[in-house]
């Protein structure tokens, strides 16, 4: 009697961090590369995990395809701007995705007298987030951002920006203004009280701005992946039926797989775009408090 | 007896198991219901009001996008604690 195949397991191994990376091959067998683990570091009565586990060699392949594009495009843009022309093919693609967040997502948002100051950072969250997840939807890729730690400190990253932005240009009392809030107009009593309600009301929207954009990311990665990995687990379930189902569920499985995949592709740009505006909103916010 | 108490241990942990499913899933579907009907009336809204005004269409489209992003956030929220309790057994 043939044992049902674990989905569940085949889902959770394909998704979550391992100290593996494994190439398996359609005809069986597989190319395992292991990855180093290093003794957790004790700082503080915390053990820290440092080794390099699958979705850290992602992320910094990640980040080393965000510089070499950067990189490459720089070069190419100089050269066709020597060469009279204006920028065109791959290097003009790269230009106008970097003007697009430049322009429309980080100085629109943020405002025009310091939003270029903040495109470098917002630049950052766009193009590594976007590379993150399309790694993931290479053939052995893994979502990087599919990790709850990975956009955790994405998010921790936004948090201490906003924040920080927030008091040197607010100045410190200005801040506490934002977090001891009362709506303007208001005096005497009804300021107090005001400030009494809003209060709570303010501190846990700051903490809930990072946790969200976190939750966000991760779900949205990994549900797609979910949905994917479980209709071709399908196929595995089925896999003991007669002919005509058999192969009745591989093709529609393969058919909605695909459709799922090119959703995917939209779902990643979409989400890296979603990170990097709402961060740029919460930026705007913080500056235009007064 | 200690067959018993162990039967009646492990039929507890698996209505457990089953209570927290069911929870689980009932949880997802209501989470979607919120965010479908959410989602669908920005939508509605949003290509209404290009219709009204086509030149703010950029505006409306910028807006729509966000907004529909943060409730979307809010309802990957809902999904994650649902998945939360499959895996909490």
């Amino acid at each position: 009697m043939m044992q049902a195949p674990d989905i569940g397991g085949m889902i959770f191994h394909h998704t979550a961090d391992a100290h593996e990376i494994a190439f398996e091959w359609p005809w069986g067998g597989e190319f395992v590369i292991h990855l180093p683990q290093w003794a957790p570091v004790h700082v503080g009565g915390m053990a820290i995990d440092l080794s390099p586990t699958k979705h850290v060699v992602f992320m910094m392949l990640a980040a080393f395809c965000v510089w070499l594009t950067m990189f490459l495009t720089g070069r190419a843009l100089v050269r066709q701007r020597a060469a009279g022309r204006g920028p065109h093919g791959a290097a003009g693609m790269v230009e106008a995705m970097v003007l697009f967040v430049r322009d429309d997502v980080a100085v629109s948002n943020i405002g025009h007298h310091n939003g270029a100051k903040f495109a470098p950072y917002i630049l950052t969250l766009f193009w590594f987030i976007l590379y993150c997840n399309l790694f993931g939807l290479l053939p052995w890729g893994a979502t990087a951002t599919g990790n709850l730690a990975v956009t955790g400190a994405l998010a921790l990253t936004a948090f201490l920006t906003i924040e920080i932005s927030g008091m040197i240009a607010l100045g410190p009392r200005g801040y506490l203004k934002t977090i001891f809030f009362a709506p303007p107009g208001t005096s005497g009593f009804t300021k107090y009280a005001m400030m009494v309600i809003m209060t709570p009301v303010e501190l846990i929207s700051k903490l809930v701005k990072p946790f969200a954009l976190t939750l966000r990311l991760f779900a949205n990665m990994t549900a797609g992946h979910f949905v994917i990995l479980s209709l071709l687990g399908l196929i595995f379930l089925f896999g003991t039926g007669p002919a005509l189902v058999r192969w009745g569920v591989a093709g529609g499985s393969v058919f909605f797989v695909l459709f799922m995949m090119a959703l995917e592709l939209l779902v990643a740009v979409l989400q890296a775009y979603i990170f990097a505006l709402l961060t740029s909103v919460f930026i705007g916010l913080m500056q235009h408090e007064h | 007896m200690m067959q018993d108490a162990a039967g009646a241990a492990a039929s507890a942990a698996t209505a457990l198991n089953t209570n927290a499913l069911l929870g689980a899933g009932i949880g997802m579907g209501l989470a979607i219901i919120g965010a479908g009907l959410g989602i669908g009336r920005i939508g509605g809204q949003a290509v209404e009001a290009i219709a009204r005004q086509p030149e703010a269409s950029g505006d409306i489209r910028g807006a729509m996008i966000l907004t529909a992003a943060l409730i979307e956030g809010a309802t990957l929220a809902a999904l994650v604690f649902a998945l939360l309790f499959k895996v909490l057994t």
